[in-house]
């Protein structure tokens, strides 16, 4: 696994439900076809309303008109970041759209552990507002060793929460290299 | 060491006496549900982990019901149908409901309890979030996503951290005019949509005794909407009546101890409470029906998990009979038994359905329909800039259709009295 993740941010208020990340009308594709795959891509974060993506100006979608991915590979966001329902379409599609990590106050309980055990993409918690000094655009770059992000552009630091006890899963890639490692893939008890 | 009733749930199916709140167990799973959005990609998955001529760990313990996308004209929505019915006839599932057969069933919460797979004491994981609902009967029911669900496919377990819990108490009885949904509005207006994240919230007090099934269902089914684990009400003369004339599964009972430790505790009295909705967009943005009374809408909706039960259509009865709606009203059934009691059941002698439609309802047939949007076909969408009163579940942007939309989250009480007048309306008014 990489160390560090680079990329530009992309950034977005608290309380991005489920439904705002892929809207329930797209969730009749395939997630295993490759050409019905793409339509994740294009449609990731496309049900957030468009003056709230982008912050702080608004106004700038996830994935640009006509496009299947997005140019921002770090989401930044506020508190409850994937609430909502427990559609794994939602982290398949942050990634589907070229979405490396998130960075975000806190994540509900369903995403997260579709994040970790999916192997999709790497849910980070900060404890400060970081939503509200990151600049949508911005080049950061998250170093996974020293649990830090680094805002190029400002050329700034702050440190992250380390992953816990999930680190195991995540550098794994998720929960079934996880557990060929770990010889756990064998039948509980009846 | 004193434990809640989930920590006792959870050492039960980690094989152990005491689990630590905090700690990550691995359960054995007791069910695993699914349905048609999120059935064929955790069947894809445990295909692929697992080999393409895997077995699943026990096809008896395995639950499909399609209720989301099921009447549209979609041919990728029709298309998870068949691959449910492929993967449940190569793995020989004795618990597929298939669409377009006497088996379909309709919306998979409700129809998990009309089948008798809620048993006290077990252990429910289901690729929904509103799984929590079954925690109405005093067993431990959670959403997973679908790379869980297929680990869970092919092991029967998953690992878990055990939640602390958060206790609410309702006392008093309760006014006519209040229904289940109101209190757990009143929860999340006071604790926010995350104020239960990673936790069990178990319901306690004589006022949640003295519900239904339905009701103690519709309380534990918004559970998720705090962010919570799992919800979750000890078992009764109620629970037990009604799984004993569904299942003759031997079941544990468990009671939280009386020296259990608690995140926090809440308590209601809710003889004091007063209806409330949730406005837009989001189920925490509380407000008395009273003061947004007025408001007008331009849809009611009753219908889901949440508001589609035998129980919200006797309290809509109440307010629609003899009554005219003044704008579009959908009564959405979330099963099949729900649609044929709105025949057999009555008030005042009249059946509920006559009810509706002399009111002007348009009755639906059951599932998940327009509760999450759906297809651009489903039944009672909201489109453009819509104001709907809905006894749904969620109201963040663009939950029930239309972006533009806005849903105010209601007891289906006041979505009735609302549909009779075109604006928001407290159901005291009409009773």
């Amino acid at each position: 696994m990489e160390s560090i993740i680079q990329g530009k941010a992309y950034v977005l208020g608290k309380n991005i439900d489920t439904d705002q990340i892929i809207p329930a009308e797209h969730l009749v594709y395939s997630l295993s076809n490759p050409e019905e795959v793409k339509m994740y891509g294009k449609y990731a974060l496309s049900g957030v309303p468009l003056e709230q993506g982008g912050l702080p100006e608004g106004g700038i979608p996830f994935v640009p008109e006509g496009s299947l991915t997005s140019p921002y590979s770090i989401i930044i966001a506020g508190p409850n970041f994937g609430c909502g329902s427990s559609r794994e379409h939602a982290p398949f599609s942050l990634k589907v759209a070229g979405a490396k990590a998130i960075i975000a106050e806190s994540y509900a309980r369903i995403f997260y552990r579709n994040c970790v055990d999916g192997g999709f993409v790497i849910p980070y918690e900060t404890s400060q507002q970081l939503n509200k000094l990151i600049l949508t655009g911005d080049e950061l770059s998250i170093d996974m060793k020293n649990n830090t992000v680094t805002n190029l552009t400002q050329n700034i630091t702050w440190q992250l929460r380390p992953l816990g006890s999930v680190v195991d899963i995540v550098q794994a890639g998720g929960i079934f290299e996880y557990a060929r490692q770990n010889d756990l893939m064998t039948k509980g008890q009846e | 060491m004193a434990q809640t009733i989930t920590q006792k749930i959870f050492a039960r199916a980690a094989n152990r006496k005491f689990v630590d709140v905090g700690e990550s167990v691995w359960l054995n799973v007791d069910v695993l549900l699914t349905h048609d959005v999120c059935g064929p990609p955790t069947f894809d998955i445990f295909k692929q982990e697992f080999g393409p001529e895997a077995k699943v760990w026990n096809p008896e313990k395995v639950v499909v019901l399609p209720d989301h996308y099921i009447f549209t004209q979609n041919e990728h929505a029709h298309r998870n149908i068949d691959l449910l019915r492929q993967f449940a006839g190569e793995q020989s599932l004795p618990n597929y409901y298939d669409v377009g057969t006497d088996r379909y069933r309709g919306v998979c919460h409700v129809a998990l309890a009309e089948e008798g797979f809620n048993i006290p004491g077990t252990v429910l994981f289901g690729t929904d979030s509103h799984t929590c609902t079954s925690g109405a009967f005093g067993m431990f029911g959670s959403g997973i996503g679908n790379t869980d669900a297929a680990f869970i496919l092919g092991t029967g377990k998953l690992w878990e951290k055990v939640p602390e819990s958060m206790k609410f108490t309702f006392e008093g009885n309760m006014p006519e005019y209040l229904t289940a949904k109101d209190l757990i509005l009143q929860i999340l207006g006071d604790i926010g949509t995350d104020g239960a994240t990673y936790r069990a919230m178990e319901f306690d007090g004589e006022a949640v005794y003295s519900l239904s099934m339905d009701e103690r269902m519709t309380l534990c089914n918004m559970a998720i909407e705090a962010g919570g684990m799992n919800g979750i009400i000890a078992v009764d003369a109620v629970t037990e009546a009604f799984v004993k004339a569904r299942t003759s599964k031997p079941y544990e009972v468990f009671h939280s101890d009386p020296d259990a430790s608690y995140h926090s505790m809440y308590r209601y009295n809710v003889e004091k409470l007063e209806p409330v909705v949730a406005q837009p967009h989001s189920p925490d943005n509380r407000a008395t029906v009273r003061s947004v009374a007025g408001t007008p809408i331009t849809k009611s909706y009753i219908g889901s998990c949440t508001g589609g039960k035998l129980t919200d259509f006797m309290l809509a009865a109440k307010i629609l009979k003899g009554r005219k709606v003044a704008v579009t009203t959908n009564i959405v059934p979330a099963t099949v038994l729900v649609a044929s009691q709105l025949s057999t059941e009555t008030y005042e002698g009249q059946s509920l359905r006559s009810i509706f439609e002399q009111a002007g309802c348009s009755i639906a047939l059951p599932s998940c329909a327009a509760c999450l949007g759906g297809p651009a076909d489903t039944v009672g969408r909201s489109v453009d800039n819509d104001v709907v009163v809905s006894t749904t579940n969620r109201n963040f942007p663009g939950r029930m259709g239309s972006k533009f939309a806005g849903v105010y989250l209601a007891s289906p009480l006041t979505a009735a009295a609302s549909a009779i007048t075109g604006k928001l309306t407290d159901p005291r008014d009409f009773l």
